[in-house]
């Protein structure tokens, strides 16, 4: 059974970027999207600490740390671009301005509940930053992870065991075997990588998949 | 006249009281007034309730602040960082009270406290754990949070330039905060890169109007290092 690599996931999260629309890109596998939106296509790249019209890392050593994205790394801004205060950058979220957010996950449900912000682990100190206002703000939610855990757990599950971070707000999950669209009949494959057979993908899914 | 200059960051927060709640600007470390907030540490208030986006980088700033035993509680949203070890430790030891708020709420309970809002209903958070006993209500087809605002003693924000009215520009990502705590303060002190003259600041791109300030204060300009995650964390350069 052949796999996507990370690079191909984030690849194919891309092509299903329109022209012209406005995304977030979460923290961690998510930014690998931004290399792969390609040319000919205008995206505008949101961050929530203050920038739209995000552009790639910057060369070594132009880096200027007043210009950072959410994972506090480096970035560059494109020509066309603007800087906001975090009221607004959050309204854009909110107000459902953002098209689509691009998240990492621990589990995501059936019914489209997430869960990426805390494992409810006694001793783990609990970091929530901007991850359920773009999951509940942006018009569609899309998620990219793992299709299992590492032990091999599926985290497409019935119901999330993990604190949630949002309510049936994920529309989409892209892993390294499949496409998975979240519809009100249930989970869906939308695609499989080449090689994996739908019996195979059903075995790592906690939810019955339709297709 | 209006003067709103301060010579000196000790001049600037020499009445910071006992129990303050203190908001301080910068996510990640874009933004971060440390002169104000190592000028803080220096002055001796204690007990004080902090709010910013984080919990404190490395050994310096509010990290340092929070390991000198001057912080009674932390309102943030994403305290867990790379080099946040002296607030992962006072947390473990239940030495400091923590409020997690969803980024997006924060940002908003600080500006409808600068607003003169007295509560809003939000999408965000609804369902959670951050919700948890929260009055919940059906608007417009969603179940949405009443969140309250945030109202701050003191703003300590980092700014580009400023003149003697208090109006400032920022740079690039490090406005953040900066803005929405200005309003919400009843003191803010802001520390800018330069100080020029009142008419200097394009008026149409006067990003806090000078109304929202009440001190000025210039600091050397110095480079800052990313803060953040394992990986983006390295230490603050010298310019």
């Amino acid at each position: 059974m052949s796999k996507w690599t990370k690079d191909q996931i984030a690849a194919r999260v891309a092509r299903d970027i329109v022209d012209g629309a406005v995304v977030n890109l979460g923290i961690g596998l998510p930014t690998l999207v931004a290399n792969h939106l390609g040319e000919g296509k205008e995206v505008m790249l949101h961050s929530e600490n203050g920038v739209i019209g995000m552009g790639p890392a910057p060369r070594a050593g132009d880096e200027d740390y007043d210009l950072i994205n959410a994972g506090k790394q480096p970035v560059t801004l494109v020509r066309g671009g603007a800087f906001f205060h975090h009221a607004d950058s959050f309204a854009m979220m909110r107000g459902g301005h953002i098209d689509i957010c691009v998240l990492g996950a621990f589990q995501v449900a059936g019914n489209g509940d997430l869960a990426n912000w805390h494992t409810g682990a006694p001793d783990a100190i609990p970091a929530v930053g901007g991850a359920m206002d773009l999951a509940t703000g942006a018009k569609q939610t899309w998620v990219m992870m793992e299709h299992t855990t590492k032990s091999g757990e599926p985290k497409i599950v019935e119901r999330c065991a993990y604190p949630l971070t949002g309510l049936g707000c994920v529309k989409r999950v892209y892993t390294e075997l499949a496409v998975l669209d979240i519809t009100p009949e249930g989970v869906q494959v939308l695609e499989m990588a080449e090689g994996v057979a739908f019996d195979e993908l059903q075995k790592r899914t906690g939810v019955a998949l339709g297709r | 006249m209006i003067d709103k200059i301060f010579p000196s960051t000790e001049a600037a927060l020499a009445d910071v009281k006992d129990g303050a709640t203190v908001m301080i600007g910068g996510f990640g470390t874009a933004g971060l007034p440390n002169e104000l907030t190592e000028a803080l540490i220096a002055q001796g208030a204690r007990d004080l309730l902090i709010v910013n986006n984080n919990a404190g980088n490395g050994d310096h700033g509010l990290a340092a602040l929070l390991a000198a035993g001057r912080v009674r509680k932390v309102i943030c949203s994403f305290p867990r960082q790379a080099d946040s070890w002296h607030f992962d430790r006072l947390y473990r030891e239940g030495k400091l009270e923590l409020e997690l708020v969803p980024q997006g709420n924060l940002a908003e309970r600080i500006r409808a406290a600068g607003a003169g809002i007295g509560g809003f209903f939000t999408p965000t958070g609804y369902g959670t754990d951050l919700a948890k006993g929260k009055e919940t209500r059906f608007i417009d087809g969603r179940w949405m949070v009443l969140e309250s605002p945030i109202h701050a003693d003191v703003a300590l924000i980092k700014a580009e330039r400023g003149d003697r009215w208090g109006n400032l520009t920022y740079r690039m990502t490090a406005r953040n905060f900066g803005p929405i705590m200005a309003m919400a303060a009843k003191t803010t002190v802001a520390s800018v890169h330069e100080i020029v003259e009142l008419g200097a600041l394009d008026p149409e791109a006067v990003v806090t109007p000078g109304l929202f300030v009440q001190r000025v204060v210039k600091v050397a300009r110095v480079k800052t290092g990313a803060g953040g995650f394992a990986g983006a964390a390295a230490p603050a350069k010298a310019a």
